[in-house]
């Protein structure tokens, strides 16, 4: 009698622990797909490429010219959001430089204003000299840049990431 | 009896209204609850404008990078009451922050959150959290430039996390870049994720309601005891207790109609906010700015201390979230009445004034260069107009961008110091100095300007005086 009881009891247990596991699956078997599309930013590796903006004497020495151009593998939904711009600058030995618009401080935005020499953002008054680096405000490091590369006579940006600064950033290079 | 009466006691049989749900309409609110404890309930009325309005706007809303654009165009500029219809989601938003603020403070300043009201508070502050989650999403979905700014911001945010920021960053935009992934990611966390935690966590702060009872309005010296609480407030209930609906929810219902019908009528005399231009990450001519609710921490931004801002970007929500979710369990009994809590009256009015204050100078935004600002005219400076030198340098002013930072007279920006009695000031050697180095805040020109352009310049601003 003892006997039955105990094994009705492991029996029930044992059923309790089966349905609780089976489901544990179930939902597990559901969620990695999902938490696939969640992650997915993460698990694909984004592609980078090689750009023409322009032919290199399309560019005057000692001026920043705003070039666009599109990222890598746009999707075709993407439309007007694959388009990415550069600030290019041409010195005046002929080298290249290319920034990212992005502010270092939030992302925002900077434009070139070539009397003051100057990039200025709009958001929270960030401003850097011609070469990048901060003159004041509150951005901690200088403006971001792009690869370049001169390819037959015409200039290549290397596309890339929208620079993200990090808890660290400095504005000691 | 009649048949009609026959159908009513079966589908109540059935049901179950008298017996479960009449209790909850009726269970017994403590007295002198009155307007104070309208602001919750206005929460939620803004809470079901926002979904029914959300719902018509998915109706006709194109939730995809590419054509987000168009279709909020056509939304404001063809659809039928699809102008209204943005509207009333734009300031239904508006005074759903505004309500669950102001509620909040209610019960922070009642101390209601004390106990057995613990989880109320702490569901409450889950709650918040997710209306500005809701906000700030849905104002992403207005998917034009500003749009597109506000989700690169969002992810410089993020960015400022340790080892995982560039990860969230990148999670957050659906990829390295804004792209076609962007938006959609948006639509799904504002339309789907959120809500759903809503609707969970309003159902649970709204059982919590029935499970501990409406606070009583507090009163000087009489304290909470977790001991005997629960059987005070039964007892008290008992004695003068009134039904909740509708000696009590008369007030909930008028106030929060009211505040529908004021949403409403913003929307249509107002009209929702324009739209910018489109969501071309190449168009750079743009002014980002978050929607009012978001200005006071934009202006943190601009006014923090370089120094500090990274590590305050990072550490201070969550600290936030956790001072917020401790509050209950470090002051759960004793006085309720905001008599006997003096600093927490006053730690509301600081934090108040602090975030008006905040809000003020956001729309002012004096820390941006003011890139349109008017060329000086001669007849506005001061020293002799006729001087080729002094109009020289007053054209230099202008075309240097001195003026973006600087005002003379009423023209230029606001960054730098005011410069219309700058000659009081310092001299020309001075100027000259200041002109070439640079300052703390202010860059040097000793790389752009010709010694003939930064003479004319000492020359004019050494005259303003």
């Amino acid at each position: 009698m003892n006997d039955e009881i105990k094994s009705e009891e492991s029996r029930r247990d044992f059923l309790m622990k089966l349905s609780l596991g089976v489901s544990g699956i179930s939902a597990v078997a559901v969620s990695i797909p999902v938490l696939g599309a969640l992650l997915a930013p993460l698990l694909e590796k984004e592609e980078v490429d090689w750009v023409t903006v322009g032919a290199t004497q399309d560019f005057k020495p000692g001026t920043v010219t705003l070039v666009t151009f599109q990222n890598p593998d746009p999707k075709a939904f993407a439309g007007v959001t694959a388009n990415t711009a550069s600030w290019l600058r041409k010195d005046l030995n002929g080298g290249f430089i290319a920034f990212a618009v992005n502010c270092s401080h939030l992302g925002c935005p900077v434009r070139w204003e070539e009397n003051a020499n100057l990039f200025m953002c709009p958001c929270h008054g960030g401003v850097y000299y011609h070469d990048g680096t901060v003159a004041s405000g509150p951005p901690p490091r200088a403006l971001s840049q792009y690869k370049v590369r001169i390819y037959q006579g015409h200039v290549q940006i290397q596309t890339g990431p929208i620079p993200i600064t990090n808890l660290t950033a400095s504005r000691k290079k | 009896m009649s048949q009609l009466k026959k159908i009513g006691l079966w589908l109540d049989d059935r049901l179950g209204y008298t017996e479960n749900v009449l209790p909850l309409i009726r269970h017994l609110a403590p007295p002198r609850a009155k307007w104070t404890y309208v602001f919750g309930s206005a929460t939620l009325f803004c809470l079901i404008v926002q979904v029914v309005t959300g719902i018509g706007l998915s109706l006709l809303y194109q939730p995809s990078s590419s054509l987000a654009f168009q279709s909020l165009n056509f939304i404001t500029n063809q659809a039928a009451f699809g102008k209204v219809l943005r509207g009333i989601h734009f300031y239904g938003a508006s005074g759903m922050v505004l309500m669950v603020g102001i509620h909040m403070i209610r019960v922070y300043i009642f101390a209601a959150y004390k106990y057995p009201r613990e989880m109320s508070w702490v569901s409450g502050v889950i709650l918040l959290f997710l209306t500005i989650a809701m906000g700030f999403t849905g104002q992403l979905l207005r998917w034009d430039s500003n749009g597109v700014w506000s989700s690169v911001v969002a992810a410089e945010q993020m960015g400022r996390m340790p080892f995982i920021g560039k990860y969230v960053a990148r999670l957050l935009l659906g990829g390295d870049t804004i792209g076609g992934h962007t938006l959609s990611r948006f639509y799904s966390y504002h339309v789907f994720v959120f809500p759903a935690m809503i609707f969970g966590f309003v159902g649970l702060h709204l059982y919590l309601v029935f499970r501990n009872g409406i606070s009583e309005p507090p009163r000087a010296g009489r304290q909470v005891d977790p001991k005997t609480y629960r059987a005070w407030y039964k007892n008290m209930l008992k004695e003068k207790g009134v039904p909740f609906w509708p000696d009590a929810a008369w007030r909930d219902t008028l106030f929060g109609a009211i505040v529908v019908l004021a949403i409403v009528a913003m929307a249509i005399l107002i009209g929702p906010p324009a739209l910018n231009t489109p969501p071309d990450p190449a168009y750079i001519h743009t002014v980002p700015a978050p929607d009012w609710y978001m200005i006071p921490f934009f202006s943190l931004f601009a006014l923090m201390p370089p120094a500090i801002e990274s590590w305050v970007i990072f550490l201070a929500p969550p600290l936030i979230v956790i001072l917020m979710l401790i509050l209950p369990f470090v002051s759960n009994k004793g006085e309720r009445s905001p008599v006997k809590r003096p600093w927490a009256v006053f730690g509301v009015i600081c934090v108040a004034i602090f975030m008006t204050c905040l809000l003020v100078i956001g729309y002012k935004a004096p820390w941006s260069p003011v890139f349109d600002a008017k060329p000086i005219p001669v007849t506005a400076i001061h020293g002799n107009q006729q001087d080729p030198v002094i109009q020289k340098g007053t054209h230099l002013f202008y075309i240097r961008g001195c003026e973006y930072c600087h005002q003379i007279n009423g023209y230029g920006g606001f960054k730098g110091p005011n410069l219309t009695y700058i000659g009081n000031r310092l001299d020309i050697p001075l100027i000259k100095i200041r002109i070439v180095n640079g300052g703390p805040d202010m860059p040097s020109f000793g790389g752009t300007l010709s010694k003939d352009d930064i003479d004319a310049l000492a020359v004019f601003l050494s005259a303003q005086k």
